[in-house]
């Protein structure tokens, strides 16, 4: 099995490089991605289809904001909290945007530690990871309960633009149900990791097939991406 | 050099040393860790001191893409990939580009219409 992952040692030194190399790579008999196996694969080509979908949202986003007559709120004001009489704007934004790229940052050292068959430190790495995205999917419960008690609706609000609220409860909505199957995902791979089931060969409970510590980096993979999602968010709805 | 350091990973696997995969040192995922902050602080000072105009487009759209360019090449690891796979998954987001240039003009025209029949006192 491992033949079949990890490219053998004269293999990889003869592999062609540059353009070269995706020529050979993409008409070779066998697979075309040799750096990566199909489970690492299947998912980049799933992140590839999840980034059509967030970006056909904040396109449409972009479009019903240029295209409105009414003036859009402004996220800075409409974001901002008041803390102690101050109103400081976007707070809890900044606040979630640090709390996301801290989980990036533990699940990063997760899959070095999980290559290094470091069981415990993985499974901690992994439900701080966990613990940080529960976090941010609470903050933005609280940020959409605050905005509705407000008077935001999908097809209203107080401040502008009707088509504000569609786009908020649209984009965010979709990014937060993301980092809860994220969550999901974390907490059911740091227990076969803290059980020992790629120690031991132990055979998955869905697929019937044994699982290695790759899957770790597949995990990061996926939350690396709600991550990066999250930038384009913050970048494009609340700064803009 | 990138290559070369993928090549060392599965030939120390081969070589029955207990690395396999990804083995980078932790220090670079803390470096990049500390760039994520340091640059979401920047693109936050750019609401905070009401930026406005070109500047704050520049300056966010810069601060987004070097966040993005850190997470995909050093946490997701795709500096150390083959080619094949690195242009297989970034050409493609790029046409979304192609998209939103049509729908630049296409909300244009939507505007202006809007404008000229909706205006008070068009009807």
């Amino acid at each position: 099995m491992e033949g079949i992952t990890q490219a053998r040692p004269t293999e990889a030194i003869s592999q062609p490089q540059g353009w070269h190399g995706i020529v050979a790579d993409w008409s070779s008999d066998q697979r075309a991605f040799k750096s990566a196996s199909w489970g690492k694969a299947m998912m980049w080509i799933f992140l590839l289809s999840d980034t059509f979908v967030f970006g056909c949202f904040l396109l449409s986003y972009m479009t019903v904001r240029m295209s409105t007559t009414e003036p859009w709120p402004n996220p800075s004001e409409v974001f901002g909290l008041e803390i102690a009489g101050l109103s400081v704007p976007l707070l809890l934004i900044a606040i979630m945007t640090f709390i996301l790229i801290s989980s990036s940052g533990t699940m990063a050292m997760a899959v070095n530690f999980a290559y290094r068959r470091d069981r415990k430190r993985t499974t901690l790495l992994m439900l701080a990871t966990a613990a940080f995205g529960a976090t941010f999917v609470g903050m933005q419960g609280f940020e959409w309960t605050k905005l509705i008690m407000e008077g935001v609706r999908p097809w209203g609000n107080p401040w502008g633009a009707p088509q504000f609220g569609s786009a908020f409860f649209m984009i965010t909505g979709f990014h937060g149900t993301h980092v809860t199957i994220g969550v999901i995902f974390l907490l059911i791979i740091a227990r076969k990791v803290w059980r020992g089931d790629f120690d031991t060969e132990r055979r998955g409970f869905f697929t019937s097939r044994k699982g290695r510590y790759e899957v770790v980096e597949i995990t990061g993979l996926y939350w690396h991406f709600v991550d990066l999602v999250w930038v384009f968010i913050f970048a494009l709805f609340y700064l803009w | 050099m990138a290559q070369a350091m993928t090549a060392s990973a599965d030939t120390g696997h081969a070589a029955g040393a207990p690395a396999e995969g990804q083995q980078h040192p932790i220090k670079l995922y803390l470096v990049v860790w500390g760039w994520l902050f340091v640059l979401s602080t920047f693109s936050y000072l750019v609401d905070y001191f009401h930026l406005q105009g070109y500047l704050r487009w520049s300056l966010i759209l810069l601060f987004m893409m070097l966040k993005a360019g850190l997470i995909v090449a050093i946490f997701m690891h795709m500096a150390w990939e083959r080619l094949a796979l690195t242009y297989a998954i970034l050409l493609p987001p790029l046409l979304v580009l192609v998209f939103v240039a049509i729908m630049v003009f296409e909300s244009d025209y939507t505007m202006l219409t809007r404008m000229i029949f909706f205006a008070p006192g068009s009807g």
